[in-house]
């Protein structure tokens, strides 16, 4: 089974993207021909990264606070504060990059307060982007960390003579170290991968997903050759992918040897950090921070959505007239396909989550499989896709949604497998051995001891594939040409490639995210109770 | 100088009242031990004390000043955790120079007092080593210099040996105390083990239910238990239902079960009423049988077990009832499994107690 496990994983998931890009390596002499298209795919793909970086750093840094306020305040308030710092990772990027646009550059946004658009498109609105769907995903790792931290570290150094703030700088943030590395990771991941809604607030900005889209459609209305745009596809991804590994093998590497500065003290400047005021102000600012950056631009398409409901546009598109019965049928596709990709994430990745985590082939053998999983999670997700369409062209008779379901369960798997299989390390061994010296089967022991402690993970797990599934725009326009799912409708509308108006996008935007949200309530009810071990 | 006193301290954790109403003072460079059960409030008090939770309700007096409202780090207090948690990422030198540094004294003064309470924990090797290459003593050893080096004028020692062999922490324990002697501190050590408070403490309270039962010396709460639960908790006793059937004083005749009845001296019953008779198994005098005299029970040795220093008989009286006797084990002559045997015990080394309402084993259970 876990052969089976590891066979799937390199067939499906890690090798087709690999030779994928290689069948068409001889592309590339095509761009070294062209400087301009070099130069405009270099300044692109060196824009993605810095961008990532900038969203990476500010996410950890407001995540912090917002983190410790919800795992040390006391106000019964937290919980609801918890459930909305999910909202904007639940909402598929696509609609959430529309509500921004409204709310920093569309006339009924806040920049009717300052005559015109506040923020232009282009490269600080895709900060702001970036920083609102990846801040969720930060306050998420950060609060389950602290969640597991032994508060006696903590306590130990406060009674060593240490106010708060040194206690959290010298000691629960050091040993926190893993947790806030991760945290970085993933948000820089995230925004090197996001395609759909970047695309929609780049404006004439070019990061590499917005160049490898607009190559797309340059190529597809006949602006550029098909070996121009394949060489420069080929080019962009490969950099991208190159560095992204780099960057993410140095952050390993040098993540483990830096040591937070801990050795100066400054007792009086600290001491003052530490107490009722600073605490208060340092809570003000994040939850401004959040709400006016994060939540309120991220909610703001109901506005329009409101409006739809009261001029028509809700009964056109509650019967399916004009654009809405492709509207419908991304969405039923949309969702069908995050529930196929789940079941299939769950019934791979589980045998190689357990693999990983009990060391099934030996030491070194699991470590390598840890870092190979981990790999679709750092390539930029257009990047996957295009070298996956690739792939998979020379297979004529594969249809175009198998393809998709390839593409989605690519980027998602990761996901799932790292929840599990740091879920499993979690449960200890003599759990496992208990059981069998009391006469479970080996395949008994996994159903009635690990699935059980494990539940609240597989969903959390499963949660992350299916909102990263539904959301995902820039795999999905990279290998599909006919089929269209939910973002792709949105993103098409927002750019004008099907013509629409404001109030059509801002319904279609707020029913997903009207049914994304019912989507998390449903799972926050189900997994409620006891599901922490 | 660091006497600790907390008045009316009350704690809740929801529904569950962990500390009740509790009142205790502890002097200046007294060795001092709460001692009770598991979930008996020992723990929560010794937090409170250190400011790591707050109180409900309550003053906490730390050397003559009210300290409710000073945050732990201001307490001058040192803590040992039962974990010890000692900080992970920081070498056992590092650990160890930890409340010098934050508390922003010089490098070399910090240096000067690492290596003064290294000293006095005997430690010198593997100090640059991480806690977990430390052995569970060294570990031991490691939590407390820390807490020594931050200034500590009071110790408070959560189940500080808990973690360790029972080997080392026979060594260890006497340690503790004369470290604490040494540099004149408070120590208030918390711990379930009755043994371990009698062997070091100057003073123990006895802790039930979120209360203090009994604060004595070691001696004091063996000779004198005011309650059943503290014969019960310190030391080992055999208890004997049965009823008042003359009291003059504090002479009593107590009709135990089966009718034998016995003398015994003791207060606060009278004639008629139920009690219990708690007898320690070593005040027994144990002969063959003999005619009849006062104060005796008979009955067969059903188990003897020989633990080196002392002989453990257990016997089963006539009465059904069976009790324990302990002797030593080379100078007193052995009786076999199967033995008539008589005990007998003097009057004034037993305790009375009246029949607790709601019954024997709920007086004791813990």
């Amino acid at each position: 089974m876990y052969l089976a496990a590891v066979i799937v994983f390199l067939a499906l998931i890690l090798l087709p993207p690999i030779i994928g890009i290689f069948t068409k390596w001889s592309t590339l002499q095509q761009v070294f021909d062209q400087q301009p298209l070099m130069d405009r795919a270099l300044i692109a793909v060196a824009n993605s990264f810095v961008i990532a970086l900038l969203v990476s750093a500010l996410d950890v840094l407001a995540g912090v606070p917002m983190a410790w306020l919800i795992t040390r305040g006391k106000s019964k308030w937290l919980n609801v504060l918890d459930t909305f710092a999910d909202i904007p990772f639940i909402v598929p990027t696509a609609a959430l990059g529309y509500s921004l646009l409204l709310f920093w550059n569309g006339p009924e946004g806040i920049s009717a307060l300052f005559g015109g658009s506040l923020i232009s498109t282009g490269w600080l609105l895709i900060v702001l982007l970036h920083f609102a769907f990846s801040y969720p995903i930060v306050v998420r790792v950060l609060v389950g960390a602290l969640l597991d931290y032994k508060m006696e570290y903590e306590q130990a150094s406060r009674t060593l003579g240490a106010p708060p703030f040194i206690a959290a700088r010298t000691v629960t943030f050091p040993i926190l170290k893993p947790a806030l590395i991760a945290a970085f990771i993933l948000s820089f991941a995230r925004s090197l991968s996001e395609t759909g809604a970047t695309f929609i607030v780049a404006g004439a900005f070019e990061n590499g997903p917005v160049f490898l889209q607009n190559m797309k459609n340059e190529f597809s209305s006949g602006l550029v050759s098909q070996v121009a745009y394949e060489g420069a596809t080929v080019f962009a991804s490969l950099i991208l992918i190159i560095t992204s590994l780099t960057i993410f093998a140095l952050i390993r590497i040098l993540g483990s040897r830096l040591r937070l500065p801990f050795d100066r003290v400054w007792p009086s400047i600290e001491r003052k950090l530490s107490y009722s005021k600073a605490a208060m102000s340092r809570n003000s600012v994040t939850l401004i921070v959040f709400v006016a950056i994060v939540l309120l631009p991220s909610l703001f398409v109901a506005l329009p959505a409101f409006q739809a409901v009261f001029t028509g546009t809700l009964s056109a598109a509650v019967s399916g007239s004009g654009l809405w019965g492709d509207y419908w049928q991304s969405l039923l596709l949309s969702y069908l396909l995050g529930a196929i990709v789940t079941l299939i994430s769950f019934i791979v990745g589980l045998p190689m989550a357990i693999l990983i985590a009990r060391k099934k082939f030996g030491k070194m053998p699991s470590m390598v499989m840890d870092i190979l999983v981990n790999i679709p999670l750092i390539v930029p997700s257009i990047a996957l896709g295009v070298s996956l369409k690739f792939f998979w062209q020379s297979f004529a008779f594969i249809p175009e949604f198998l393809l998709l379901v390839f593409a989605h369960l690519a980027i998602t798997y990761p996901y799932f497998v790292r929840s599990m299989s740091a879920a499993f390390e979690r449960i200890s061994l003599d759990m496992e051995e208990a059981a069998r010296t009391l006469g479970a089967k080996p395949f008994g022991v996994f159903r009635t001891i690990m699935l059980p402690l494990t539940k609240y993970s597989i969903l959390s797990g499963a949660i992350m594939v299916f909102t990263r599934s539904v959301s995902e725009t820039g795999a999905t326009v990279a290998v599909v040409t006919n089929l269209q799912t939910a973002p792709v409708v949105i993103v098409n509308w927002v750019k004008g490639v099907v013509p629409a108006t404001s109030l059509e996008i801002g319904l279609g935007c707020g029913l997903l995210v009207l049914l994304s949200f019912l989507i998390l309530l449903l799972l926050r009810f189900v997994s409620r109770g006891k599901g922490r071990y | 100088m660091p006497e600790v006193r907390v008045v009316n301290l009350t704690k809740t954790f929801g529904d569950i009242v962990a500390l009740d109403n509790v009142n205790l003072t502890v002097r200046d460079k007294e060795y001092f031990a709460l001692l009770g059960p598991s979930g008996c409030g020992k723990t929560t008090l010794l937090r409170l004390i250190a400011g790591l939770i707050e109180p409900d309700k309550g003053e906490i007096y730390i050397g003559g000043k009210r300290v409710d409202d000073v945050p732990p780090e201001d307490r001058e207090i040192g803590f040992v955790f039962q974990t010890f948690a000692l900080f992970p990422h920081m070498t056992a030198w590092e650990n160890v120079n930890y409340g010098p540094r934050v508390k922003n004294f010089d490098l070399k003064a910090a240096g000067t007092i690492g290596h003064e309470v290294l000293e006095l924990v005997k430690l010198h090797e593997r100090l640059n080593a991480y806690p977990n290459e430390l052995s569970g003593g060294m570990m031991q050893r490691i939590a407390v210099a820390r807490a020594l080096a931050a200034g500590a004028k009071t110790l408070l020692l959560d189940e500080p040996l808990g973690q360790l062999d029972a080997k080392v922490r026979n060594e260890i324990r006497y340690e503790m105390r004369r470290m604490a002697k040494d540099l004149n501190l408070t120590a208030i050590h918390v711990t379930h083990d009755q043994a371990e408070a009698m062997s070091i403490s100057d003073r123990i309270a006895v802790m039930k239910k979120g209360r203090i039962v009994q604060v004595g010396t070691p001696q004091e709460l063996y000779m004198n238990p005011s309650s059943l639960f503290v014969a019960y908790f310190i030391g080992e006793s055999n208890f004997l239902e049965g009823i008042v059937s003359e009291a003059s004083g504090n002479d009593l005749e107590i009709e135990l079960r089966g009718g034998v009845k016995v003398q015994a001296t003791g207060k606060g019953v009278g004639k008629g009423e139920m009690a219990v008779l708690v007898i320690r198994p070593e005040i027994f005098v144990v002969a063959p049988v003999m005619g009849k005299s006062r104060n005796v029970l008979r009955g067969e040795v059903k188990k003897i077990t020989f633990e080196g220093t002392f002989v453990r008989y257990v016997i089963r009286l006539e009465s059904q009832d069976y009790v324990v006797v302990v002797k030593p084990s080379l100078t007193e002559e052995w009786f076999d499994v199967g033995t008539n045997i008589t005990l007998s015990f003097a009057p004034e080394k037993v305790h009375v107690f009246p029949y607790p309402e709601a019954g024997l084993l709920e007086e004791i259970s813990i």
